[in-house]
C-alpha cells in the first residue's frame, strides 16, 4: 500500500473534490481523505448551484476541465436561466440539484479516477517536516514534506499538501442556547488540526454563517404557494460538443416524490419546481419577540457573518419597514420528502423555529427535519497565501476554500481546482499558474483573496469582475480550455473541439460582415415577415444582427446566411450585439498588461528598499503583491510607492544580467 | 475577439503581449461606444499605452510654454489641433510654425512652433510631440485642454520619465533621481487635494457619487440577485440630477481656471491715443490689489490688476524707451511683440481726432486676437461728429468702448468687457460662486460627464442593465479621481444598508 503521496489534500467539499481530481488528471499519485465518503462535495447548506457570478465560475471550472459542472448536469433536477435580458456578461445558469444524489455521483467519478485514491478518515495533526530526515523517525521516506496523522494513529507522507477544512477548522454550531463542536451538522469538528495550524503560526480569523431550518414536504399545503419552474428548453452548465459527447442524462430516474405538483415530466428533462411563499405579520411579531433568545443579538455569536447571506432575524430587524420576505421551498432531491426553506437562515431557538415557519399558511403544518443553525468557523487571515493558494509560511502547503475566507461551493471548487493545479505543479518543479483578472472569475477570486482584507465571508459577485463583458459564460472555454489542454486537464479531442469551435465563430462572424443587404422592397418584405424592423440603409448582416431584438435563428432563412450549431450562433451574436462595449474593455485589459505581466519575486525585501513609506512597506510586506498590478491594487498604496517597487526590480535585473555576463 | 481572451500556461503564468486575431467591433452598438472611451483604472501607476500630454515648462509667464505629448497617437492628436502655415505633413525633427486652433470652433488659440520626434528617438522612446506656445498660462491651458479633447490623457507627475526609464531612455540612477521629485510632486499634490477634500468641490462631488452610487447599487442589485424581490426603480431622475451638477460644474471650470491663472492683455495703439492713462484708469479701477511687475522686456511696462476677480496682465506697449525711428515710434515692434503672448488686445484709438494710417497699421496687428475697441478722449469728441468707425474689419471683435481716462468714464465699463471676453462671454460668476480651478478636475470631470450622458442614453433606451452599470462604474471612477476614492466595497455597503437581499 502507498505510504508516500505527491498531493494529499485533506477534507472532500467542493475544494477538496476538485483538487485531487486535478492533481491525480496532471499524473500526481493523489490522496484524498475525507471524514465521510458518502458526503464527498457534500451540499451542507443549499441544494443549488449557479447564478450570477457563481454559474461563472463553474462554467469556468468545467472549461479547466473540473467536475462541479458535469456533476450538477447530471443530478440537477431544475435549471434555470437568470438576467437573460440584463447583459451579455450577467447571463447565468442556477441548477437545483439532488443532493445525496450530488454527493454520490461525485463519489463514483472520483472512484474512476487513475492515481487518486480516495480514503475515509479523520486527520487529527500535519506536521511539516523541514529537516527532511525527520521523516524518517515516522517510517516515512525522504521525498516526503508533510506527515499527515489520522484518527487512528496511521501517518502518510505528502509532497505537497492541499487543506480544504471548510467550516469544521474549530467549528461550533449555534442555535438558540445551545452551542456544540461541529464541522457538519451531525459531524465532529477538527479542533486538533485547527490548533496545529495557529501553532504553525497561522493568524486565524472567526467567521460565521448559517443555515436554514428543513421542513417536510408531506406537512407542506402546496395550495398556498406559486411555482417556479426549470428552464423549458436544454441548458447545462458544463461543455459538450456535439462530435465528442452528448450532454449527460440525468442520473435520477422515476417519478419524483408524488408529494410535489406541478413537476415537468416532459420535455427535455424531468424537473421539479420550486415553491415560493412569503413571511407573516405574525412571522415578524415572533422573531422580535424573541431576540432577546437570538445568539446573533445577545453576543453568543462572535464570528463575522456574510452581509449577502443574512440570517432571517437579521433581515427582520435591519429592515424593519419591509412588510414581507420571500421564502423558497426548495426540494432536496428528486425523490426526498426533505425541503429546503431557502432565505430563512436562522440561529433563533427551536420552538421560535417552530412557530415562525407555521405562521406561514402554506407551512401551518410544517414538521421541521432538521432545525437551522449558525455556524463559526476559523478561517486564515488576508496575507497568507498567495495567489497560486499556496501557504508563504509553509511552502508546498496550499488552502482552498473557507480557510481562505470565502463562501459557497463554487467559490470553493474554483480554489480547489487552482490549489491542485498548483500543488501539482510545485510537485514537478514547475511555476504556478495564476490567473489574471481579465482572463477569468477565478483570476478575480483569487486575486480579491490576496489583495483585499477579508472581513467577512467573501462571495463572487458579477460586479466584483470589472472585465466582465470579456468573461462571459459563452466564452469560458475559448478562454480557458487551451490551458487546460497544456496542463493536461482536458485530452486533446475536447481541445480541438474547442478550437474549431472558434474557428466556426470566426469563419461565421466574417460571412456575417461579408454579407450585405441593401434596402430592397422584397427584403424588407420578407424582414417584416419574420417580424424585422425594415431596413433603411444598406448595412452587413452582422450590423443587423447588434440590432437588440435581432435574433440569428430568425433571419438565416430569409438572408440564406449558413447553418450553424447553437453554441457557435450564440458566440456570434454576443459579439455582434455588444462588439463595442467589448472592444473597449479589451483596450483597458491591454493598457494595463504591463502592470499585470510584471511579476514581483517573492522573496524581495521591503525593507531594504530606500523611500519606500513605512505604511507602504506594512502593506506589501502584509500582502506579499505577486505582480505589479496587485501592488496597485492594494489599498493604501498610491504610484509612487509602485514606481518604487518597478524600480527595485529593475535594479536587480541589471544586476542579473551583469552578473551572466561576468 | 475570440482569440484574444485565450489564456496559456505561458500566459497566465507570465502573460506577454496576446492579442492575434482580435476582431474588429462591429454593429451599431459598437460605433456608438468608440467615441467615450477612456481609462477606467485610472488612479493607477501609468504604464499604459495611451498617449499622455502635459505643460512640460516650469508655470510662470516666461517666454515660451511647451505642451508636450507622448505616445503613439501624439501625432494623431496634434494634426487635430495644429494649423500649420503652410499644408504638409508633420515630418520628424522639422519645426513647423502655425496655429493651435479649437477644430469645434475654428477659433485660433495661439501662433505656435510644433517639433514632431519619431519614435524611438525621444525622451521617452515613444513619439513625441511638443507644442512650443507663446507663454502665459492662457494658451498654454487651452491647448493643453484641446490636446486632451483630442484624445489625450493627462499626464501624472513625474510620467514622462517613468516612460523614458520603462523604455530604456535613461538610465536607474536617473530615474531614481527623479523619484524624489515625483514623490515630493505627489506628496505635494496629495496635500493639496486633501486641503480641496474638505472643501466644496469635494462636497459637490461627493454628493453626485453618493446619489449615482445608489443607482449602481440598485443595477448591481438587480442583476446579482436575480431573485430576490427588488422593487423597480427609474435610475432617469438621479441620473438626470447628477448630469446636471457635473455639467454645472463643467461651465464653470473654464471660467474657474482663468480666475486662478489669469489673463494678458496687450494695451495697443499709435503714439499719443492715451494707452498709459488708460492703464493707469484701470489700476485704479481695481481696488483689490494691484501688484506692480517690472516689464519683462525693456520696451513695454506689465502691471497686474484684479478685474472682475480675474487676475489680467495688463501690457503697456508704450514703452519706457521711446526712440527716434519714426518707424520705431510708431511702436510696431513692440506691439507685434506684446500681442504674441496676449490672451486679448484692447486696440486704443483716439475718438476725437480723424482716424490715420498709423492705426491701421496697429489694428492690422491685432486680427488674429479677440479685440475690443476703445475709442479713448471721448469726452472730447464732439457731439456732432456721430459715432465713430472702426478702422478696418476685425473678424475676431468682441466689442467696443467709449472711455475718457481722463475722467474716468467708461472705465469699469471696459473692466466688464475684458473680463466677458475672457470668460468667453459668459457672464461672470457671482462673487460667492465657487469654480473648479484645477484642470485635472476638469479632465475629470469631463470624463464623468460623457459616462454619464452614456448611461442616461442607456438607461432611456432600455439597454442591457448591466451595460449601464459599466458606464456608471466609470463615471463614479472618473469623479473618484477628485476625491481620492474608487468603487469598491463603498459599492456593498451600500447595497446591504439599502437592500434586503440574500437567501
Amino acid at each position: 500500500m502507498q505510504i508516500l503521496y505527491d498531493v494529499i489534500v485533506v477534507g472532500a467539499g467542493h475544494a477538496g473534490c476538485e483538487a485531487a481530481h486535478a492533481a491525480a488528471r496532471m499524473g500526481q499519485r493523489t490522496l484524498l481523505l475525507t471524514i465521510d465518503l458518502d458526503k464527498l462535495a457534500h451540499m451542507s447548506c443549499n441544494p443549488s448551484i449557479g447564478g450570477p457570478a457563481k454559474g461563472h465560475l463553474v462554467r469556468e471550472i468545467d472549461a479547466l476541465g473540473g467536475l462541479i459542472a458535469r456533476v450538477t448536469d447530471r443530478t440537477a433536477i431544475q435549471l434555470r436561466v437568470l438576467n437573460e435580458s440584463k447583459g451579455p456578461a450577467v447571463q447565468s445558469l442556477r441548477a437545483q440539484c439532488d443532493k445525496r444524489l450530488y454527493a454520490q455521483v461525485m463519489k463514483e467519478t472520483l472512484e474512476r479516477v487513475p492515481k487518486l485514491d480516495i480514503r475515509q478518515a479523520m486527520v487529527e495533526r500535519i506536521v511539516p517536516l523541514r529537516d527532511r530526515s525527520g521523516g524518517e523517525g515516522l517510517g516515512l521516506p525522504a521525498e516526503a514534506a508533510f506527515a499527515v496523522v489520522t484518527h487512528t494513529g496511521w501517518i502518510y507522507g505528502a509532497k505537497a499538501l492541499v487543506l480544504t477544512t471548510g467550516t469544521f477548522l474549530r467549528g461550533r454550531a449555534i442555535t438558540g442556547q445551545a452551542a456544540w463542536g461541529a464541522g457538519r451538522a451531525g459531524e465532529a469538528p477538527a479542533v486538533a488540526l485547527g490548533e496545529d495550524l495557529a501553532a504553525l503560526g497561522f493568524p486565524l480569523v472567526r467567521l460565521k454563517t448559517g443555515t436554514p431550518p428543513r421542513v417536510h414536504a408531506g406537512s407542506i399545503d402546496f395550495r398556498h404557494t406559486e411555482a417556479q419552474h426549470g428552464s423549458p428548453t436544454p441548458v447545462y452548465f458544463g461543455h459538450y460538443y456535439p462530435e465528442l459527447e452528448d450532454p449527460p442524462a440525468p442520473a435520477y430516474s422515476g417519478a419524483p416524490a408524488a408529494v410535489y405538483p406541478q413537476p415537468t415530466l416532459t420535455g427535455w428533462r424531468p424537473q421539479l419546481p420550486c415553491y415560493l411563499v412569503h413571511t407573516t405579520p405574525t412571522f415578524h411579531d415572533l422573531i422580535r419577540a424573541n431576540l432577546d433568545r437570538a445568539p446573533l443579538f445577545s453576543g453568543v455569536i462572535e464570528g463575522v457573518g456574510p452581509r449577502y447571506c443574512p440570517s432571517i432575524e437579521d433581515k427582520i430587524v435591519r429592515f424593519a419597514d419591509k412588510e414581507r420576505h420571500g421564502l423558497f421551498l426548495e426540494p432536496e432531491g428528486w425523490h426526498t420528502y426533505e425541503v429546503y426553506v431557502q432565505g430563512c437562515n436562522t440561529s433563533l431557538p427551536e420552538d421560535v423555529q417552530w412557530a415562525m415557519l407555521r405562521s406561514i399558511p402554506a407551512l401551518r403544518q410544517a414538521e421541521l427535519m432538521r432545525i437551522g443553525y449558525a455556524i463559526e468557523y476559523d478561517a486564515v487571515a488576508t496575507g497568507e497565501v498567495g495567489a497560486d493558494l499556496q501557504a508563504r509560511r509553509l511552502p508546498g502547503l496550499f488552502l482552498a476554500g473557507q480557510i481562505n475566507g470565502t463562501t459557497g461551493y463554487e467559490e470553493a471548487a474554483a480554489q480547489g481546482l487552482m490549489a491542485g493545479i498548483n500543488a501539482a505543479r510545485y510537485v514537478a518543479g514547475a511555476p504556478a499558474v495564476i490567473l489574471r483578472r481579465d482572463q477569468a472569475y477565478i483570476g478575480v477570486l483569487i486575486d480579491d483573496l490576496v489583495t483585499k482584507e477579508i472581513r467577512e465571508p467573501y462571495r463572487m459577485f458579477t460586479s466584483r469582475a470589472e472585465h466582465r463583458l470579456l468573461l462571459r459564460g459563452d466564452n469560458a472555454d475559448l478562454r480557458l480550455t487551451p490551458l487546460a489542454g497544456e496542463l493536461g486537464l482536458v485530452d486533446a479531442a475536447r481541445a480541438a473541439a474547442v478550437e474549431r469551435r472558434r474557428e466556426a465563430a470566426m469563419a461565421l462572424r466574417a460571412a456575417l460582415e461579408g454579407r450585405k443587404l441593401y434596402p430592397s422592397v422584397t427584403l424588407n418584405a420578407a424582414l417584416t415577415e419574420v417580424g424585422v424592423e425594415r431596413l433603411s440603409q444598406p448595412m452587413s448582416a452582422a450590423d443587423l444582427l447588434a440590432r437588440p431584438a435581432v435574433r440569428y435563428a430568425q433571419v438565416r432563412e430569409v438572408l440564406e446566411l449558413p447553418d450553424a450549431p447553437g453554441h457557435v450562433v450564440e458566440l456570434v451574436e454576443v459579439e455582434c450585439k455588444y462588439g463595442g462595449y467589448i472592444a473597449r474593455q479589451q483596450r483597458e485589459v491591454e493598457r494595463l498588461r504591463k502592470m499585470e505581466s510584471r511579476r514581483i519575486p517573492p522573496d524581495l525585501d521591503y525593507d531594504d528598499l530606500p523611500g519606500l513609506r513605512n505604511e507602504a512597506r506594512q502593506v506589501f510586506k502584509r500582502f506579499r503583491p505577486a505582480t505589479l498590478g496587485q501592488a496597485a491594487r492594494l489599498a493604501g498604496i498610491n504610484p509612487a510607492d509602485v514606481a518604487i517597487v518597478l524600480f527595485a526590480l529593475e535594479r536587480r535585473e541589471v544586476a542579473r544580467s551583469t552578473d551572466a555576463r561576468a | 475577439m475570440f482569440t484574444s481572451g485565450t489564456v496559456t500556461i505561458n500566459d497566465a503564468h507570465l502573460p506577454p503581449a496576446r492579442s492575434a486575431g482580435c476582431l474588429p467591433p462591429v454593429g451599431e452598438a459598437g460605433r456608438a461606444v468608440e467615441t467615450s472611451e477612456h481609462p477606467a483604472h485610472d488612479s493607477q501607476l501609468a504604464v499604459y499605452e495611451d498617449t499622455i500630454a502635459a505643460i512640460a515648462t516650469p508655470p510662470g509667464e516666461g517666454g515660451i510654454g511647451i505642451v508636450r505629448l507622448s505616445g503613439a497617437d501624439a501625432r494623431a492628436i496634434v494634426i487635430r489641433i495644429f494649423r500649420p502655415l503652410r499644408p504638409g505633413p508633420l515630418r520628424p525633427f522639422r519645426l513647423r510654425y502655425g496655429h493651435v486652433v479649437d477644430p469645434a470652433t475654428g477659433a485660433v488659440i495661439d501662433e505656435v512652433l510644433v517639433a514632431f520626434m519619431r519614435a524611438p528617438h525621444s525622451f521617452t522612446r515613444e513619439d513625441v510631440v511638443e507644442i512650443s506656445c507663446h507663454g502665459g498660462p492662457q494658451p498654454l491651458q487651452t491647448t493643453l485642454g484641446l490636446a486632451l479633447a483630442a484624445g489625450a490623457r493627462l499626464a501624472r507627475p513625474g510620467e514622462f520619465t517613468l516612460r523614458a526609464f520603462l523604455n530604456g531612455r535613461i538610465d536607474l540612477s536617473q530615474a531614481e533621481a527623479t523619484l524624489d521629485v515625483i514623490r515630493a510632486r505627489t506628496a505635494a499634490g496629495l496635500a493639496l487635494a486633501q486641503a480641496q477634500l474638505g472643501g466644496w468641490l469635494a462636497r459637490e462631488v461627493r454628493s453626485v457619487r453618493a446619489a449615482l452610487l445608489e443607482c449602481l447599487a440598485y443595477v448591481t442589485v438587480v442583476v446579482d440577485f436575480p431573485e430576490d424581490e427588488v422593487e423597480p426603480q427609474d435610475l432617469g431622475p438621479s441620473l438626470r440630477a447628477g448630469l446636471a451638477t457635473v455639467e454645472r460644474l463643467l461651465a464653470g471650470a473654464d471660467q474657474g481656471i482663468i480666475y486662478r491663472q489669469g489673463a494678458r492683455v496687450a494695451i495697443v495703439g499709435r503714439p499719443n491715443v492715451g494707452k498709459s492713462s488708460l492703464l493707469n484708469a484701470l489700476l485704479r479701477a481695481d481696488r483689490a490689489i494691484v501688484t506692480p511687475i517690472p516689464g519683462t522686456t525693456r520696451d513695454t511696462l506689465e502691471e497686474t490688476a484684479s478685474l472682475e476677480g480675474i487676475p489680467v496682465t495688463l501690457v503697456d506697449t508704450a514703452g519706457i524707451h521711446e526712440s527716434a525711428d519714426p518707424v520705431e515710434q510708431l511702436g510696431i515692434e513692440r506691439a507685434r511683440a506684446a500681442l504674441e503672448s496676449a490672451d486679448l488686445a484692447l486696440l486704443v484709438l483716439d475718438a476725437a481726432q480723424p482716424l490715420t494710417p498709423g492705426d491701421e497699421q496697429i489694428a492690422r496687428l491685432t486680427l488674429e486676437k479677440p479685440t475690443i475697441l476703445v475709442w479713448n478722449k471721448s469726452d472730447a469728441r464732439s457731439e456732432e461728429a456721430g459715432a465713430p468707425e472702426a478702422p478696418l474689419p476685425h473678424p475676431r471683435l468682441l466689442g467696443s468702448v467709449a472711455t475718457s481716462a481722463r475722467t474716468g468714464a467708461g472705465i469699469e465699463a471696459l473692466a466688464r468687457a475684458v473680463a466677458a471676453a475672457l470668460l468667453g462671454g459668459v457672464p461672470p460668476a457671482a462673487a460667492e460662486a465657487r469654480l473648479v480651478s484645477n484642470p485635472r478636475h476638469r479632465d475629470a470631470l469631463r470624463r464623468a460627464d460623457e459616462h454619464l450622458r452614456a448611461a442616461l442614453a442607456g438607461w432611456e433606451a432600455a439597454h442591457p442593465t448591466d451595460l449601464i452599470g459599466g458606464d456608471l462604474t466609470a463615471a463614479l471612477n472618473a469623479l473618484g479621481e477628485i476625491t481620492g476614492e474608487t468603487v469598491g466595497d463603498d459599492l456593498l455597503d451600500v447595497i446591504f444598508s439599502r437592500f434586503c437581499i440574500g437567501k
